[in-house]
């Protein structure tokens, strides 16, 4: 891979460097509040300490919480650092140590380099000013002297596509003109450390790509060193050479990129389970259902896989476990697939039915995901039959049924960075095209 | 490469970080004119409210103090003596006010990127100083006129000492205001306290009556120690030649505002560290 070669041409120059990294945070109520409070726990403070029950260190409280626990972190020259983990794995607050925006509780850093943050874009962007206004302020806020900022001024307009607006008031920007603005100050800063918090989450694919190979561009070509945190992992692949996974406050996986995505999508989400058991989840049906019971879906079974993410081209295998309380004819299944932003997206019914006799049923189920695009989809599983007179009747339901991950890897046939919120969850048949005569 | 910082939990030496405060010196001077841009942004009379707003307070301190109690004001004309006492009242109240809520006002930024946060005080006092050097051109130009009609006669040779009084002033106010921002942090009740109770600091100073006015007493006693008491008549002494000048005050006055001023510095350092973890 192309990322190996510059790594080896890049003499492997620490520019951050981190030891022992500890950020505690009081959780519940953040001092007492009031004076009497704080002067009392300083009182008691002071009596732990002169009592010797503690040797130095602070003493250790119920309520701490510890966002960064033990962080060790060597981060070299012209590297890509992708930061993935879960919500509240410590990513953001080991970026604002960085920044430093807030000061660790213990351990040590030291940054041999500039740090731009972009922990947001646009930070300090007044409405009222207008775009030029905005990016000598942000610019100084960011830490260019004005000259700087004169210099690049041209370049930061050009990349921001907001020329014709940039003598306008901010407030009358769109939110796309707004982040590209924001983001072309930032990116054009003179700094060995660019620090980036999901900044691209909005903002359209074009630029979001535009933003992303300037990133690459600031790693590989003027050996500056990024540290990105997203949990978009198509944008982690496509920028990073070397990723981390952080869970708790720690670093559980440093390394390949592709190794840690594959670990955060695998053990990252505790939805993400192979093993379905609908003792109490949701039911929707059973009102309805309360005096004609004929059904009980049990459990679902996820066949040969560790964790449920799947290729594109791959089949689902399931097996599904139900009792039914008498025996049942031409029953029929159907998955009604929702998308994480909680759209309804289509519903795949079984082909054909089954009977099912009194007592426990196995089933198994082979689920194509051939449409589906990269993303987490959840599915409601409903079992239902049609009565004498062809109506449909619901035997039972389970929402949702089973969670599980599409990742679509590029390749000539899928040559798009798929993004739900642009093109839906549904890749439809293709186009054939060819030149005409 | 040279450039290395080192972030602990250790707070850092207080010289580096007044260093980086000048290096940011653009940021403070496009904070200065965002400030004035959107103060006046939409008004009609626009930085005309920089004059209005002391000349129509000095109005009514003249009716109030001047010809309904009856306050004398040493024979300096009332208009002057209430417009110069209003605006340097202005200067030092500003200082504290409008840094008081630096922390509270500006969370959205600091918590989002770094910059050293006392380049926002330091651009809140230099809009605070502009004001009064506007508000100067008038008092200055009722001098002049009040001069050539002899009603008036300052201490020239004093002159020397108004910009030493200036900077006594705006150290003291910007010391009070930078101690007050950052307890503000914790104790939200201060932001309560401030309002008004700059309002009482500004009756507890000589402003709307000379200092000679109070018998002598524990009352004048107490007006003497308030630091800010030195440099009001200090200034007055010498642009309206009226005005009541202590030795031992006003060198209680400069401890005090030092006191202030590095006490302010050193807390608001500890605090900027990690206030937003408890905004």
């Amino acid at each position: 891979m192309a990322h190996q070669t510059s790594r080896q041409n890049t003499e492997r120059e620490p520019i951050i460097a981190i030891s022992g990294l500890r950020k505690r945070y009081r959780l519940g109520q953040i001092g007492s509040g009031t004076l009497q409070g704080d002067i009392k726990e300083w009182r008691e403070r002071r009596q732990i300490e002169r009592s010797g029950e503690v040797d130095g260190a602070a003493p250790k409280r119920d309520d701490d919480f510890y966002a960064l626990d033990g962080l060790d972190l060597t981060v070299y020259k012209g590297e890509a650092l992708g930061i993935i983990g879960k919500n509240g794995a410590g990513k953001s607050t080991l970026l604002k140590i960085l920044s430093r925006i807030t000061a660790p509780t213990e351990g040590e850093i030291d940054l041999y380099g500039r740090v731009a943050s972009m922990l947001e874009v646009g930070t300090g962007f007044n409405g009222e000013m207008t775009g030029r206004e905005n990016i000598y302020l942000n610019g100084a806020i960011l830490g260019m002297s004005r000259r700087e900022i004169d210099e690049k001024m041209e370049d930061i307009i050009e990349f921001s596509e907001v020329r014709d607006f940039i003598d306008t008031p901010v407030k009358r920007y769109s939110s796309g003109m707004y982040v590209k603005l924001g983001f072309s100050v930032a990116a054009h800063l003179d700094s060995e450390i660019m620090i980036m918090d999901e900044v691209l989450a909005v903002g359209d694919m074009e630029f979001q790509h535009k933003c992303l190979d300037r990133m690459r561009q600031a790693a590989k070509q003027e050996h500056r060193t990024v540290l990105y945190v997203s949990h978009n992992m198509s944008t982690i692949k496509r920028l990073c050479d070397r990723c981390i996974v952080m869970d708790a406050g720690k670093i559980v996986f440093d390394g390949d990129v592709d190794a840690a995505v594959a670990l955060y999508l695998g053990g990252g989400n505790t939805l993400l389970q192979t093993h379905y058991e609908y003792d109490d989840g949701y039911r929707p049906y059973d009102e309805y259902l309360r005096l004609n019971r004929r059904l009980n879906i049990d459990t679902l079974d996820i066949l040969g896989k560790d964790a449920p993410t799947f290729a594109a081209d791959e089949t689902v295998e399931l097996e599904l476990s139900c009792t039914a309380l008498r025996p049942l004819a031409q029953v029929g299944f159907r998955f009604e697939l929702w998308s994480q932003d909680g759209t309804k997206i289509g519903t795949m019914l079984s082909r054909g039915f089954v009977d099912l006799h009194e007592g426990v049923n196995k089933i198994h189920m082979r689920m194509d995901l051939s449409h589906l695009t990269t993303g987490q989809y959840s599915a409601d599983l409903v079992a239902f039959f049609h009565d004498e007179e062809g109506n449909e009747d619901i035997l039972d339901g389970v929402y949702p049924g089973v969670v599980f991950d599409v990742v679509v890897e590029l390749d000539e046939k899928n040559y798009l960075d798929w993004h739900h919120n642009y093109w839906g969850a549904i890749r439809l048949h293709d186009v054939d095209i060819e030149i005409s005569e | 490469m040279t450039y290395h910082v080192h972030i602990s939990s250790e707070t850092e030496c207080v010289g580096l970080n007044l260093g980086e405060v000048w290096q940011y010196r653009d940021l403070i001077v496009l904070l200065t004119k965002k400030t004035f841009t959107l103060t006046y942004k939409q008004t009609v009379l626009g930085p005309a409210w920089i004059i209005i707003s002391p000349l129509l307070s000095s109005i009514a301190y003249m009716l109030v103090f001047g010809v309904i109690a009856g306050i004398s004001t040493n024979g300096v004309p009332q208009i002057l003596f209430y417009l110069a006492s209003t605006a340097i009242w202005g200067l030092f109240a500003s200082a504290v006010t409008d840094n008081a809520a630096t922390f509270i006002a500006n969370a959205n930024v600091f918590g989002k990127v770094y910059f050293p946060r006392l380049t926002v005080p330091v651009s809140n006092l230099l809009v605070g100083l502009i004001r009064f050097g506007i508000q100067m051109i008038l008092v200055l130009a009722l001098v002049a006129f009040f001069v050539v009609q002899g009603t008036v006669s300052p201490n020239w040779l004093m002159w020397l000492i108004i910009p030493l009084a200036l900077v006594h002033l705006c150290v003291l106010g910007m010391g009070v205001g930078i101690i007050l921002s950052s307890l503000t942090t914790k104790y939200r009740d201060l932001q309560i306290l401030v309002s008004f109770g700059m309002q009482l600091w500004m009756f507890g100073t000589p402003i709307v009556y000379p200092l000679s006015q109070i018998p002598e007493g524990i009352l004048r006693t107490v007006v003497m120690l308030n630091p800010v008491t030195a440099p009001v008549e200090w200034l007055r002494f010498a642009l309206l030649g009226s005005g009541t000048i202590d030795p031992i005050t006003t060198g209680i006055s400069i401890v005090v505002a030092l006191v202030c001023a590095v006490c302010g510095i050193l807390m608001f350092n500890r605090v900027e560290r990690t206030f937003v973890d408890t905004v």
